[in-house]
C-alpha cells in the first residue's frame, strides 16, 4: 500500500487541515514511511481476538463508567469563554454558516 | 538568613527543613524562582507567576506557622504546561493554545496543592505530548542539562531539566507512550508513571485518552512515592476511567525488606524478568552496560533474575503509533478557533477557518499524527488499521499477564540509546517513534512503570533502568528502586555546572 497524494488531499479535507501541495508532497513520503513499519502487523494472526480499546478492560475488569446526565457544575460562561477568539453577548461568533 | 544550598535538597530535606523553620516555603520559592531565571537558556520553563507563586508560599508558611505538618507542605515544584493551571496560561506546548487560561486547575495539580506544594511554573514539553525530545515544542526546545546540545527526552522534557538541573526538587510529567520513563532515563532524574487509571486525567490536555497517565519526577524513589501518594486516588465524577481503587500510601514499603527476607538482602525472593526482547542488537553498547550491571547490583540486593520473553515488543511500534494517533485526531478536532485556542486571522468561510487555524495552530508533527488518525479512522481502513491495532494490543497485554507467571517485575532499558544530538532526527519522524520501543508496551497494556538512574554511558550520558510491574504494583516498584538507590549513587549525581 502506498498513498497518493489525492488520498493526502482527502485525509487533509477529513481532518480540516490546509496543506500546500510541498507540504503534503513531505506528508506524503512520512506517512508511507510509517505505514512500512505498520505492514508487519499483517502476519500476526488476530483470529477470535477481542479488540482492547481501553485498558481499564483488563486492570479492573470494568466497563466504562458513565454517570447520571444531570448538570454538575455551576454556570461559568464568562471564566469558559475568557479564552474565546470572538464572543458578543456571551455568545461564540463564527463565519456566517447560511446565507 | 539566606540559604544559597536550597536547590541542592530533594523533596524530603526541603519539607524538613521548611518544617523546623530553618528556611521558609517563601524563602525556598524565591531562591528556586531565581535560579530558574538564571537558566532560562535550558529552556525548561514556559511560564512563570511570581506573584501567585509567593502567595502559595506565604500560605503554606501559614499552615506550619498554624501547627500543621506534612510531607509536601511548603515543598516548590513545577507543573508540564499539559497540566491546566487556573494562575498559569497552559500552552501545552502549542501556538494553538498561546495565550490561553483555564478557568479551573487540573485535578493533580489542585491535589498537590492542597497538600501545600508551591507552583513555581509550567515546563516545556513536546507539542500535546506528541514527540521523545521536546523538539516539537512551540516555545524552542529544552537541552539536557548533561551535555546541552542533546535533547532532554520527552515529551517531559522540560520536566526533566527542572529536576536534573536543580530548577526544582520535583515536577509532574505525563507518560502516554514513555514521556516519563524516557526523559527521566536521559537526565539521570527518577519518574514513575502508575496504572492506567491511578491519576485523573481531568484537566490534562487530551492526547491518547486510552494511554495518558500523570506521574511524578523527582530526585529518587522515596520523593516520587511522596508525590504519587498525593496525586493518585479515584476522581470518579471527572474522569470517566479513574480507576475506583482507594489512595494509597506509596512510602509504605520504602526501606522495608521484602517479606521473609533480611535487611542486607531486602529484596530476597524477588525475580525479575529481563524479556529477550530488551536486550537484542537494537540496544547501544553503553545503554547495555550500566542497565547489565545494575540488575547485578539488584541481584547482589538479593533479587533473582529471569529469562522472559514479550514477542511483541516490536509491534508496540505500529500499534501504538495507530491507536494514539486515531485517539488524538479525535481529541484534537476540538480546536476549531472557537471555542478557544488560534483563529487565523482571514478566512473566505467556516471550513476555511477551520483549515487555516488548525494549520497555522497546529506544528508539524501534530499534524502528522492526525493525519495518520484521520486515515486508519475512516471508511475502508478502520478494520485494517485501527482494529487489527486493538486487537494486538489485548495480544501484548497478554504477553504482560503470561510473563507475570514467571517473575514480579520487569527490567530492562528506558530507551536503546542515551540522548541524541538536538537536530539529529527532527527531520526522520520514524526514527522518533521507534526510539520509543521499550516504553511503548507496558503504556499499551495500561502498566505501571519507572525509570531509575543506572549510570552512564560512554559520553557520561545517564542511563535509566526501566522497572515494570504489573497492576497496582507501584508500591513494590517504588520499593525496589529505593533499595537500588540506598545501594548505589547514580540518582545523586548532578551534571556539572548544576
Amino acid at each position: 500500500m502506498s498513498l497518493r497524494s489525492s488520498d493526502i488531499d482527502r485525509i487533509a479535507h477529513l481532518a480540516r487541515l490546509q496543506m500546500p501541495p510541498a507540504q503534503a508532497e513531505r506528508m506524503r513520503t512520512q506517512l508511507n514511511d510509517f505505514f512500512d513499519i505498520v505492514e508487519q502487523m499483517k502476519a500476526v494472526d488476530t483470529t477470535g481476538v477481542e479488540p482492547l480499546a481501553h485498558p481499564t478492560a483488563v486492570i479492573d475488569h470494568v466497563a466504562l463508567r458513565l454517570r447520571p446526565d444531570v448538570a454538575s457544575e455551576p454556570n461559568q460562561r464568562e471564566a469558559n469563554q475568557q479564552s474565546a477568539p470572538a464572543v458578543e453577548h456571551g455568545l461564540f461568533l463564527v463565519p456566517r454558516v447560511i446565507e | 538568613m539566606s540559604r544559597s544550598d536550597l536547590h541542592e535538597m530533594g523533596v524530603a530535606e526541603l519539607a524538613a527543613a521548611i518544617a523546623d523553620k530553618s528556611t521558609s516555603a517563601v524563602e525556598a520559592a524565591q531562591h528556586l524562582l531565581a535560579r530558574a531565571r538564571a537558566h532560562a537558556s535550558l529552556g525548561a520553563y514556559l511560564a512563570f507567576n511570581e506573584e501567585a507563586t509567593l502567595a502559595q508560599a506565604r500560605a503554606a508558611d501559614a499552615r506550619i506557622a498554624a501547627g500543621e505538618r506534612g510531607p509536601l507542605l511548603g515543598v516548590p515544584l513545577a507543573h508540564k504546561d499539559i497540566f491546566v493551571t487556573r494562575d498559569f496560561p497552559t500552552t501545552a506546548g502549542s501556538k494553538m493554545l498561546e495565550g490561553y487560561r483555564s478557568p479551573f486547575d487540573a485535578t493533580v495539580v489542585a491535589k498537590l496543592a492542597e497538600a501545600g506544594t508551591v507552583t513555581l511554573g509550567k515546563l516545556n514539553c513536546d507539542e500535546f505530548a506528541m514527540g521523545g525530545s521536546n523538539e516539537n515544542s512551540a516555545y524552542g526546545v529544552a537541552r539536557n542539562p548533561w551535555d546541552t546540545a542533546r535533547v532532554p527526552g520527552g515529551s517531559s522534557g522540560g520536566s526533566a531539566v527542572a529536576v536534573a538541573a536543580r530548577l526544582a526538587p520535583a515536577v509532574t510529567g505525563t507518560d502516554t507512550g514513555g514521556s516519563i520513563r524516557q526523559p527521566a532515563s536521559f537526565c539521570n532524574v527518577t519518574g514513575i508513571k502508575p496504572t492506567y487509571g491511578r491519576c485523573s486525567r481531568y484537566g490534562m490536555v487530551a492526547f491518547a485518552s486510552s494511554l495518558d497517565q500523570a506521574g511524578p519526577m523527582a530526585r529518587s524513589a522515596a520523593d516520587c512515592a511522596a508525590l504519587l501518594s498525593v496525586m493518585a486516588g479515584p476522581d470518579i465524577d471527572r474522569d470517566s476511567t479513574s480507576l475506583d481503587h482507594p489512595a494509597e500510601d506509596y512510602t509504605r514499603l520504602l526501606g522495608q525488606p521484602r517479606e521473609g527476607a533480611r535487611a542486607e538482602r531486602p529484596l530476597q525472593g524477588l525475580r525479575i524478568g529481563l524479556p529477550r526482547e530488551f536486550f537484542g542488537a537494537g540496544v547501544a553498547a553503553d545503554v547495555q552496560g550500566p542497565v547489565r550491571a545494575a540488575l547485578a547490583e539488584l541481584e547482589k540486593l538479593g533479587a533473582t533474575l529471569v529469562d522472559i520473553s514479550l514477542p511483541r515488543t516490536e509491534l508496540a511500534i505500529p500499534v501504538y503509533y495507530i491507536i494514539a494517533p486515531a485517539e488524538a485526531s479525535s481529541n484534537l478536532s476540538r480546536y476549531d478557533g472557537v471555542k478557544f485556542g488560534h483563529r487565523a486571522a482571514q478566512y473566505d468561510d467556516l471550513i476555511d477557518m477551520y483549515k487555516k487555524s488548525r494549520s497555522e495552530g497546529f506544528g508539524p508533527e501534530v499534524q502528522r499524527r492526525i493525519m495518520i488518525g484521520t486515515y486508519v479512522l475512516s471508511h475502508g481502513y478502520y478494520d485494517a488499521y485501527y482494529l487489527k491495532a486493538q486487537q494486538i494490543r489485548r495480544l501484548i497485554a497478554q504477553d504482560f499477564q503470561q510473563a507475570f507467571t514467571q517473575c514480579d517485575l520487569i527490567a530492562g532499558p528506558a530507551a536503546p540509546t542515551v540522548a541524541w544530538k538536538i537536530g539529529d532526527k527532527s527531520d526522520d519522524p520514524v526514527a522518533n517513534y521507534l526510539a520509543d520501543i521499550f516504553t511503548l508496551p507496558a503504556s499499551l497494556a495500561g502498566l505501571p512503570g519507572m525509570s531509575v538512574p543506572a549510570g552512564f554511558g560512554d559520553s557520561g550520558l545517564p542511563v535509566g533502568l526501566q522497572l515494570i510491574g504489573n497492576y497496582f504494583q507501584e508500591a513494590a516498584l517504588l520499593q525496589t528502586a529505593h533499595a537500588f538507590q540506598q545501594a548505589t549513587d547514580w540518582h545523586t549525581k548532578s551534571p556539572e555546572g548544576f
